[in-house]
């Protein structure tokens, strides 16, 4: 089951989001009007350059936005639910129990002064009222499930008696303890070695599977989404500028943006030739063009992108934002 | 841990050895008991007699020779004035200053700990605000002004409590001691209170740097994120990781709790070590000072060791370094 049928349940939609941050110097829109929707057992890739707002999406969900950020508009229905809507102590109950997050630095989200026997024991504590012999027994079971070997005696130690990617799997079996309906992964693997990225990567996927969980993996990297996600949600200042399913948006992008993030990537299959750059850098989240905030960088860019694109919405629920689109030509040439 | 432990005790040794050569010489260096012991008209036989009798007629060497002797039999020397061997004399006033240090620390922590963490956690507000400026004031007032000013308030104004004295004493798992006593902890409550306000000042600060350093932190957003309740982050992921700078902190300032207890112990008549030294510094009853210091450095010899290993038991990082 590569794909989850049309049928599947909706476990969160997003409409509309909006996450401001009032500062001195002005408003800074960091999410402006984000909409997706994530099924059970799918796996959603969020890319986009650091900036455009794909974290803050992230923490937005499950209510962790530090201030200045706060939630300016839209909704965030999770399993029918409106948590933008929901007391502190609603959200409570939910984090780590219904909805998990994974960090990115595997380094600083353990507390370096206690073992990871305490963080395990006391996440399972915070949401079911059960023994502790019960909570160590589930604990150790979690994480054999994200192959640590000998989880009896592992479970003692302390964070720093780890490796990174040790760590990180000791965060994902956190996690995974409550069997959580959807899960938020903000770069998990960016800190890590190439080759423990992509066993992670593999091991996540199945778990994902087998579990029937919703995951929504962040990323910047377009290359490892590519091999992970069933669909892609490419952001930009703020903004989904295309989503669709994963084949869709690696071989057909519409948006200029998209195309630029694959050109502008190495793969095998174009061995020798050059790599294409997206000209210029991301504008500042106060100077933003107005319209299409990609068309000061954009080589298709028309006098009607000085006006704000519409989501056009295609079959297999493919969005994009753009005026131009590109159609049918090969983006990656 | 043992190992550590036993080479810690050591090192402790060689500090103690160093720090009786310094003293010695330098105790032997200032001015000369004979005049203040003996009264200006005493003859040339009696002067003969009594720089025999205290054996100050030897080269400096051989009485560093026999002090150390006898030192290692437990005897630092006997008392000029006292007539006493010097190790009893300031033992039998060592308990009172002790109290007072340890009840003063006790206090720094439990008033200090809470402010620092609301504080902390609401910095900023008007409640920071309020807790930082007494700080500043606890910091700032001399101490012996902020003594006299006690007495000021609540002996003399209120008369609540005593100004002056020990009060009585009881046994507590055979330690004599006024906590045993509620006219002993009447007596105790001022000068306990007057020597722990600097330090309930700097265990505020402490605490509210630390809270703030800490609450941004990756690890905290990680424990929210997991649905823990905001009292177990702050009292269990956050105060866990502070407590590493003020148990360091803590444990430095209780040798100079010792210290400045000298200023309390004469503004409150109270019978410690602190009064003693500063009398025999006046007369230069020489075997008392020697042993006081000598004294004194075990005794931060032993908290920092005890610091050492209370470091370890909060940091795990430490202590799989030091196995």
């Amino acid at each position: 089951m590569s794909n989850p049928s049309e049928t599947s349940e909706i476990v969160l939609e997003v409409t509309d989001l909006k996450t401001h941050f009032a500062t001195p110097a002005g408003e800074v829109k960091s999410v402006d009007g984000v909409s997706f929707s994530v099924r059970r057992g799918e796996i959603l890739g969020l890319v986009g350059e650091s900036g455009s707002g794909k974290s803050i999406t992230g923490f937005s969900i499950i209510g962790l936005v530090d201030p200045p950020g706060r939630n300016v508009g839209g909704s965030i229905l999770f399993k029918g639910e409106d948590l933008l809507a929901a007391s502190e102590k609603q959200l409570r109950t939910l984090r780590g129990n219904r909805i998990a997050m994974i960090f990115q630095d595997p380094m600083m989200t353990l507390n370096p002064v206690l073992s990871v026997k305490t963080h395990m024991v006391e996440t399972v504590l915070a949401h079911e009222s059960v023994s502790r012999a019960e909570a160590l027994r589930r604990s150790i079971e979690a994480l054999r499930m994200v192959g640590i070997s000998q989880p009896e005696t592992r479970i003692e130690s302390y964070p720093h008696e780890f490796s990174g990617g040790m760590r990180q799997r000791v965060a994902i079996a956190i996690a995974l303890l409550h069997k959580p309906d959807l899960i938020i992964a903000d770069e998990p693997t960016t800190a890590l070695d190439v080759t423990i990225q992509s066993q992670i990567l593999s091991e996540v996927q199945v778990l994902c599977r087998e579990l029937g969980m919703g995951l929504i993996w962040i990323s910047h990297d377009l290359g490892v989404v590519a091999g992970l996600a069933d669909r892609i949600a490419v952001m930009y200042a703020g903004r989904i500028v295309e989503q669709g399913d994963v084949d869709q948006i690696l071989d057909r992008p519409k948006h200029p943006y998209t195309a630029g993030l694959i050109g502008s990537a190495p793969a095998a299959n174009r061995r020798g030739e050059r790599l294409t750059q997206i000209r210029g850098s991301a504008p500042h989240p106060l100077r933003r063009p107005e319209g299409c905030a990609f068309r000061t960088r954009c080589d298709f860019s028309t006098d009607a992108c000085l006006q704000e694109p519409t989501e056009t919405i295609g079959a297999a629920d493919y969005r994009w934002r753009c005026f131009n689109p590109l159609g049918a030509t090969e983006a990656t040439s | 841990m043992t190992a550590f432990v036993i080479r810690r005790l050591l090192q402790a040794v060689l500090v103690l050895f160093v720090t009786s050569i310094i003293v010695f010489v330098g105790v032997y260096a200032i001015g000369d008991p004979l005049e203040i012991l003996l009264p200006p008209d005493a003859t040339m036989a009696e002067r003969a007699q009594v720089t025999q009798a205290l054996g100050l007629d030897q080269p400096l060497p051989i009485q560093y020779g026999h002090f150390l002797w006898n030192a290692l039999q437990g005897d630092l020397g006997t008392s000029f004035v006292y007539n006493q061997p010097s190790i009893s004399v300031i033992l039998a006033r060592l308990p009172a200053t002790l109290e007072l240090a340890f009840c003063a620390l006790v206090l720094a922590i439990i008033i200090g700990l809470p402010l620092g963490l609301i504080s902390g956690l609401k910095a900023g507000s008007a409640t920071d605000e309020t807790i930082m400026t007494g700080s500043i004031l606890g910091f700032s007032l001399p101490n012996f002004w902020q003594g006299m000013m006690l007495i000021m308030i609540f002996s003399v104004y209120l008369g609540w409590l005593p100004s002056t004295g020990r009060g009585q004493t009881g046994t507590i798992f055979g330690i004599e001691t006024s906590l045993a006593t509620w006219d002993g902890i009447r007596h105790l409550i001022l000068p306990a209170l007057n020597l722990s306000l600097a330090k309930i000042a700097l265990v505020i600060r402490l605490t509210r740097t630390g809270v703030q350093e800490t609450m941004p932190l990756d690890f905290v957003k990680f424990a929210k994120a997991r649905g823990l309740s905001s009292r177990r982050i702050v009292f269990v992921h956050v105060l866990k990781n502070i407590l590493i700078p003020i148990v360091t902190v803590i444990g430095v300032e209780f040798g100079s709790l010792i210290a400045f207890a000298v200023v309390t112990e004469t503004i409150f008549a109270w019978p410690g070590v602190g009064k003693l030294i500063i009398d025999s510094i006046n007369i230069l009853d020489r075997p008392i000072v020697v042993a006081y210091i000598l004294v004194v450095v075990t005794m931060f010899i032993l908290i920092n060791l005890f610091v050492d290993i209370l470091y370890s038991l909060l940091d795990p990082r430490i202590r799989s370094k030091a196995r």
